[in-house]
């Protein structure tokens, strides 16, 4: 157990880093050591933050109608790739057949960078919603299988054999060794999907589309205008430091032994 | 019921050109405690895990009541050498958990629970998991868990050898206790001469690789046995002289 002193400490430097972070980024931008054309000071930031929000000049839409279009998008993306990832990799852990199936068509396709895909996808299924959702759908995905796959892999033979011993059925081994023992391992691989959906989610927006961050960020560029940019990148630092939060308290709750 | 709970016949197992056991032959009756002493690596794990088919024998057989055992068929219990509780359970749902598998219905599953969290003195740490405990508790989590199975037949593979002296006295005289009360066969691995004549009625002496049934030694000392008397030491010096030989 840590103390609560220890934690107060702790707490402080969380905050000492990040004030110190901006601090430096506002100086050197006011005392003129970056010019303030190519790097707006994060004072500026928060202004252009603020306006944002309900204005929709320069590039045709407010920050939360940009907002809400990535977010959905990289959501709807990310839940798929989980809901079909995880069970797809934990199957492939546990049956030979399942691996010997498919496992050299995903050796093929994980080393593909996911915005390597995005030119083929424009041509399949144009700039819309389906192909930016199957892009990061890709992104997700790979995580999500490998890290299911290696979470079954890596459960300890004994703790099988104590459950066989007991005369334990094939599918209760899976459903009650092997899936609560990968689960820890599950997690981190829907960590890591979630930091790559919201990556791919730029990329393949900077590329082709007509609205959301990722086109907000490169409008800023087109117009010249840092503060719009930074405002994109910080929305995405936040939302994906969020969420990520969000996905701790959950896995606090589904698989509370680590964290004791 | 034959009067053999374990049948072993011209057991062989090879790992590659590694000759463990080597044609080796013995039976184990129903109800009878045997101790399995014999040198590291001569292959004392390697027969639990054929005997509960987790391994194939290279050639001869093992029988169960009779016939090839099954583990959904045959009441077993196998306490590991290897730590295993399940990390992801709590004490209390460790101990619940063989008795789940086996599809007990929920007032036995609570009741031997109860038992046995009671028995083992884990009432206190009953919703920690595992890791939030010493490896002595840990292991006796785990022989709480095998014990609550009421099991017909209990395989204990050095189950005490990490604990210290006086949790070890005290889990011994429990195997006991537990085997009186429930009737099992047990069969328990050791490396504690003393251990294995407090214990046994009957004690096999295994011999190093390759390795058979070197010898064998009733112990039908009154109990609780008394460590110091003339008779216990004889014996346990007996067998000490048999592994030393070697
Ligand atoms: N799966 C295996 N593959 C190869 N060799 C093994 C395997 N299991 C055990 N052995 C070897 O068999 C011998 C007996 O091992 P084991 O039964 O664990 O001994 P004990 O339990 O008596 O200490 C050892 O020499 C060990 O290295
Ligand atoms: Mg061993």
């Amino acid at each position: 157990m840590i103390s609560k002193k220890e934690k107060r400490i702790r707490l402080l430097l969380s905050i000492a880093g990040l004030v110190i972070f901006f601090g430096v980024w506002e100086m050197a931008v006011q005392m003129g050591f970056i010019s303030s054309r190519i790097l707006s000071p994060p004072s500026k930031v928060v202004s252009a933050f603020i306006q944002k929000l309900t204005d929709t000049k320069p590039e045709g839409a407010t920050l939360i109608t940009h907002f809400l279009m990535s977010f959905k998008l990289a959501l709807s993306a990310f839940l798929a790739a989980v809901i079909i990832g995880v069970p797809l990799g934990l199957f492939m852990g546990q049956y030979k057949a399942f691996d010997r199936f498919l496992t050299p068509i995903f050796e093929i396709i994980r080393p593909i960078p996911p915005i390597a895909w995005i030119p083929i996808v424009i041509l399949v299924a144009g700039i819309g919603m389906s192909g930016k959702v199957f892009i990061i759908f890709v992104a997700a995905f790979v995580p999500c299988v490998i890290n299911s796959y290696l979470g079954i892999k890596l459960t300890s033979p004994v703790l099988v054999n104590v459950a066989r011993t007991f005369g334990a059925s094939d599918w209760q081994i899976f459903t009650k060794v092997c899936i609560p023992s990968s689960l820890n391992m599950v997690f981190t691989g829907v960590r890591n999907a979630l930091g790559a959906s919201w990556s791919t989610l730029v990329a393949a927006e900077m590329l082709a589309s007509t609205g959301g961050l990722g086109y907000m960020i490169q409008m800023g560029r087109q117009l010249i205008r840092p503060d719009i940019i930074l405002v994109g990148m910080l929305t995405i630092g936040c939302t994906g430091a969020l969420l990520s939060w969000l996905l701790g308290l959950l896995e606090k709750k589904v698989a509370p032994w680590r964290y004791r | 019921m034959s009067e053999n709970k374990v049948e072993v016949r011209n057991l062989t197992k090879k790992f590659g050109d590694l000759l463990v056991l080597n044609n080796a032959s013995f039976s184990i009756k129903n109800g009878e405690f045997v101790c399995l002493v014999g040198p590291t690596g001569c292959g004392k794990t390697t027969f639990l895990n054929l005997l509960v088919k987790l391994l194939e024998p290279t050639s001869g057989e093992i029988l169960i009541d009779g016939e090839p055992a099954d583990p959904k068929k045959h009441n077993i219990s196998f306490v590991f050498q290897e730590p295993s509780a399940f990390p992801w359970l709590t004490v209390e749902e460790n101990i619940r958990s063989g008795l789940e598998l086996k599809h007990m219905s929920a007032g036995v599953i609570k009741e031997r629970t109860e038992e046995i969290l009671n028995m083992l003195g884990l009432e206190k740490v009953r919703k920690s998991y595992p890791h939030e405990l010493s490896a002595s508790t840990e292991q006796r989590i785990v022989i709480g868990r095998s014990f609550a199975l009421h099991p017909d037949l209990l395989l204990m593979d050095e189950p005490y050898a990490a604990m210290d002296i006086k949790v070890r006295y005290f889990l011994e005289d429990e195997v006991i206790r537990l085997w009186k009360a429930t009737g099992s066969t047990v069969i328990f691995i050791t490396h504690n001469i003393e251990e294995a004549v407090y214990l046994a009625e009957r004690c096999l002496v295994m011999s190093p690789k390759p390795t058979t049934i070197k010898s064998e030694i009733s112990i039908d000392l009154p109990r609780p046995r008394d460590i110091s008397s003339p008779e216990f030491i004889r014996l346990r010096e007996e067998i000490t002289d048999m592994i030393k030989w070697w």
